[in-house]
């Protein structure tokens, strides 16, 4: 997709056919690169500030309130805090591995963005294999945690690190399990194909969420498992404040501390975004189809309504932060283990059986059949 | 193939095989783990200079979030690692280098033999649903043959995690009264 942006911008500015090919493809690879970490960046700073004023609310308190209007701009001022604060390295921890850690977490967590389908042709790269990319590269963040609790030389670092990492282990699976009917309603991984796979004349009957029954489910374990992998209360044991002090990232401070705070935003937003993708039609709007809207305008629309939906959500997570409490480390195991990932197991049959004996058609389709 | 795709490609097979020296040489196992990162890393990157996508994605699930992950557990949860400084020691020099001269003959006679079909030019095509039928027919009985492999595995861990008395509660896992 690149490289024919790339000779269309060839044949469009003649000046570039001295250049090879590669280096203009190579030039749009960094700026799209670019676009993505710039959204990702202002979206983290800004979800920061909704999370502190939702907060607020919950707990009737006002919340930041004192930079800019309504106490907008305390993201910024906190990002400067931040960048300017001293850096300090334990004495006693592995230097090496104490920086390389909030790398590999935060490369984990923002090389997802990359397969996000942001709008009719907003997407970075839309691989064959979207969902399974996903997977595979939050794996990243696993060892970047473990990495960290090691390297800090702490206690607390350590078992936070080590409940961390079991945690995001084991609810990978559910959250692979969860997202797979989605995938095979679509018969594709990559994640603008199963967008494309929810439009129709339905509307919002055509999301996935209401293909069929087990869709609906599947949906709702999903959320909740993948709240629990990106380690946010009510999973919150890795960095449980009354226990671990903060967990794996006890030791660091400054901008390293400001990379894994960004990576679990960051998360946050994948996970929504995905559960848009997956099963609330990502930008698909009932009545009004985006992509038959001129190109600009198409994508500026789809745009809205995707990242209307995958907020949404993310408020929801803010929600629930501050809502329920927080699970004892051995419930957390025994939900993934006993109760997740037999329900995803057996919604996953479902729905298999379902597209077999009904080739492929949801409950919204059959009752359109019935009245002709 | 001139141009980028060589550059990559020699650059990845750098990172790997240069990340796969310090995981034998270094003497402190967390390195070492943190060095086979990056060779599963540059065997992923191959793959996708394959076109092989799915399998590169496979390899960092598989072997970065699992394999290494679990190596990594192995590590931390064993007794006062971090106090010993020779933790990965070199042990059997001479037959390992027996070894590793037979394995690099063979290996460097089936890449050169003619057996591989080659392809011209790099396509990124859905490899999945063919893999899938292929395991579901052709390699039907390797795919069972690994699956029982694997179930047998999981068992084993069960039975060797369980408490020796069944009868007996374990007091930590149960609920507060």
């Amino acid at each position: 997709m690149l490289e024919s942006l790339a000779i269309s911008l060839v044949d469009a500015v003649p000046v570039l056919s001295g250049v090879p090919l590669w280096t203009i493809t190579l030039l749009i690879m960094v700026v799209v690169a670019a676009v993505v970490l710039t959204f990702a960046l202002t979206y983290a700073g800004l979800a920061t500030y909704v999370e502190r004023k939702v907060a607020g609310d919950i707990q009737a308190r006002i919340g930041p309130n004192r930079v800019g209007p309504v106490g907008i701009l305390q993201f910024l001022a906190d990002g400067i805090k931040l960048l300017l604060k001293e850096d300090i390295i334990p004495a006693k921890a592995d230097r090496f591995l104490f920086v390389l850690a909030p790398y590999l977490v935060f490369i984990g967590s923002f090389a997802a963005f990359v397969v996000v389908p942001f709008g009719v042709g907003l997407i970075a790269s839309d691989l064959n294999i979207g969902i399974y990319y996903v997977m595979a590269i939050t794996s990243l963040v696993v060892v970047g945690v473990l990495v960290a609790g090691w390297a800090s030389n702490n206690k607390w670092a350590l078992l936070g690190g080590m409940r961390a990492a079991a945690q995001i282990v084991s609810y990978e699976i559910p959250v692979g399990m969860a997202l797979l009917p989605a995938v095979l309603i679509a018969g594709s991984l990559s994640l603008q194909d199963i967008v494309r796979s929810q439009g129709g004349l339905f509307g919002i009957f055509g999301w996935n969420l209401f293909h069929n029954p087990f869709t609906f489910f599947s949906f709702f374990l999903y959320y909740v498992a993948a709240l629990a992998e990106t380690n946010r209360t009510p999973f919150d044991i890795p960095e449980a404040e009354s226990e671990l002090v903060a967990g794996y990232h006890v030791e660091y401070s400054g901008i390293r501390f400001a990379f894994f705070f960004l990576a679990e935003y960051g998360d946050m937003f994948v996970v929504s975004a995905l559960a848009t993708a997956c099963f609330l039609g990502g930008w698909h709007v009932p009545f009004l189809n985006a992509e038959a809207l001129p190109a600009v305008w198409g994508n500026l629309f789809s745009l809205g309504v995707f990242l209307g939906k995958a907020l949404g959500l993310v408020v929801v997570m803010m929600w629930v932060r501050w809502t329920l409490p927080r699970l004892r480390v051995d419930q957390l195991m025994r939900m993934s283990w006993k109760y997740l990932v037999p329900l995803t197991f057996f919604n996953l049959l479902g729905v298999s059986l379902w597209l077999l004996l009904f080739q492929g058609r949801g409950i919204p389709q059959m009752i359109a059949s019935l009245f002709g | 193939m001139k141009g980028p795709a060589d550059l990559i490609f020699y650059v990845l097979a750098a990172m790997t095989v240069g990340s796969a020296i310090l995981v034998a040489t270094l003497r402190n196992i967390i390195y070492s783990a943190v060095a086979l990162l990056f060779t599963f890393g540059g065997v992923a990157g191959l793959y996708v200079l394959l076109s092989a996508d799915f399998l590169a994605a496979t390899q960092l699930l598989v072997y970065v979030g699992g394999i290494l992950v679990l190596i990594m557990f192995a590590v931390f949860l064993s007794n006062r690692i971090s106090s010993v400084k020779l933790s990965n020691p070199v042990h059997f020099r001479l037959p390992a280098a027996g070894i590793c001269l037979v394995l690099f003959g063979t290996l460097a006679y089936t890449a050169v033999s003619p057996a591989f079909a080659l392809k011209a030019r790099v396509t990124y095509q859905p490899t999945t649903a063919e893999i899938g039928e292929l395991l579901m027919t052709r390699y039907l009985l390797p795919f069972e043959v690994a699956s029982v492999l694997l179930l047998a595995a999981l068992i084993g861990a069960a039975l060797l995690s369980r408490p020796d008395r069944p009868d007996v509660a374990r007091p930590d896992m149960e609920e507060p009264k």
